[in-house]
């Protein structure tokens, strides 16, 4: 309770890192969560970490085969930053060992690609779930 | 060599791609062995490398006007040729990345490299025999190579 209570009923910034444009803008259009605002997005790991320093964001997508650092990396990163991030892990990468390794690097959610609008707003509505 | 499990992985990564990124079912065709030189490819083309336990490439090849209407399905109005590259990788990536339901984290795969028309081939691995699955979504044929040791 005590991790989720900076989030308390306002705006969360949503930051989406991803490789690929088409899935960062297919992320940014297909977001529908009313409390998520998009602030920035971020083509590889070493991006995500820069525009989180400087747009500190209380949500973010993040893929995990990134060019120059790869996602886990990156959520290890964040979550020294800012413990109380909230990551969604959006890979190809459909294996569980994949999805235990992210939760274990501090992410608090996975969903494979590809996946459909629904899928996609579930993982954020459960992703922010009593933030 | 690929065995027929390992094929089939690779079919299903396929046609569950089609169902719900583009939301309409692709139907794939009997995969082939191409025993001599590397198969012919499309517009566009989306190479994964593959290490690890296994070694090798899967590439994703497919026509400006399929990717277009893919890219359309998505809702996605930009259809440039930095967008079509970008989701042809994209492609290749996503199918190649979730065969490791079946293949577990020892399939390792890159990030998708990208090559654009007709006149290039795409470089196989000495040895391993291309494995090519034909795939055809509305009225447009692609194909997914695998190539692995």
């Amino acid at each position: 309770m005590a991790a989720t209570a900076p989030f308390l009923g306002r705006l969360l910034k949503l930051l989406i890192a991803d490789d690929s444009n088409v899935i960062r803008r297919r992320i940014e259009r297909s977001q529908q969560v009313d409390r998520l605002q998009v602030v920035r997005l971020a083509s590889n790991g070493h991006e995500a970490l820069e525009l989180f320093r400087q747009t500190d964001p209380d949500v973010v997508t993040m893929d995990i085969t990134m060019p120059q650092m790869d996602g886990n990396e990156g959520v290890a990163r964040l979550v020294e930053m800012k413990p109380h991030v909230r990551i969604l892990v959006v890979p190809a990468l459909a294996d569980k060992a994949t999805a235990v390794e992210a939760m274990e690097k501090g992410a608090n959610g996975f969903l494979s690609k590809p996946f459909t609008d629904r899928q996609l707003n579930d993982a954020l509505e459960q992703l922010i779930a009593g933030a | 060599m690929l065995e027929e499990q390992d094929i089939r992985a690779f079919v299903y990564g396929t046609t569950q791609y089609f169902e719900v990124a583009a939301q309409q079912a692709a139907t794939v065709g009997s995969p082939f062995l191409v025993t001599q030189g590397a198969p012919e490819i499309h517009d566009y083309t989306g190479v994964i490398t593959v290490s690890g336990r296994r070694d090798g490439v899967v590439h994703f090849s497919a026509p400006r006007g399929m990717l277009t209407v893919l890219l359309m399905k998505m809702n996605e109005s930009n259809v440039t040729h930095d967008n079509l590259r970008d989701l042809v990788g994209e492609v290749a990536n996503t199918i190649s990345g979730n065969v490791r339901r079946d293949f577990g984290k020892v399939f390792v795969i890159s990030v998708p490299t990208v090559v654009s028309g007709h006149a290039q081939s795409i470089e196989l691995p000495p040895g391993c025999r291309p494995m090519v699955i034909p795939i055809n979504w509305r009225s447009h044929a692609a194909k997914l190579v695998v190539c692995l040791n």
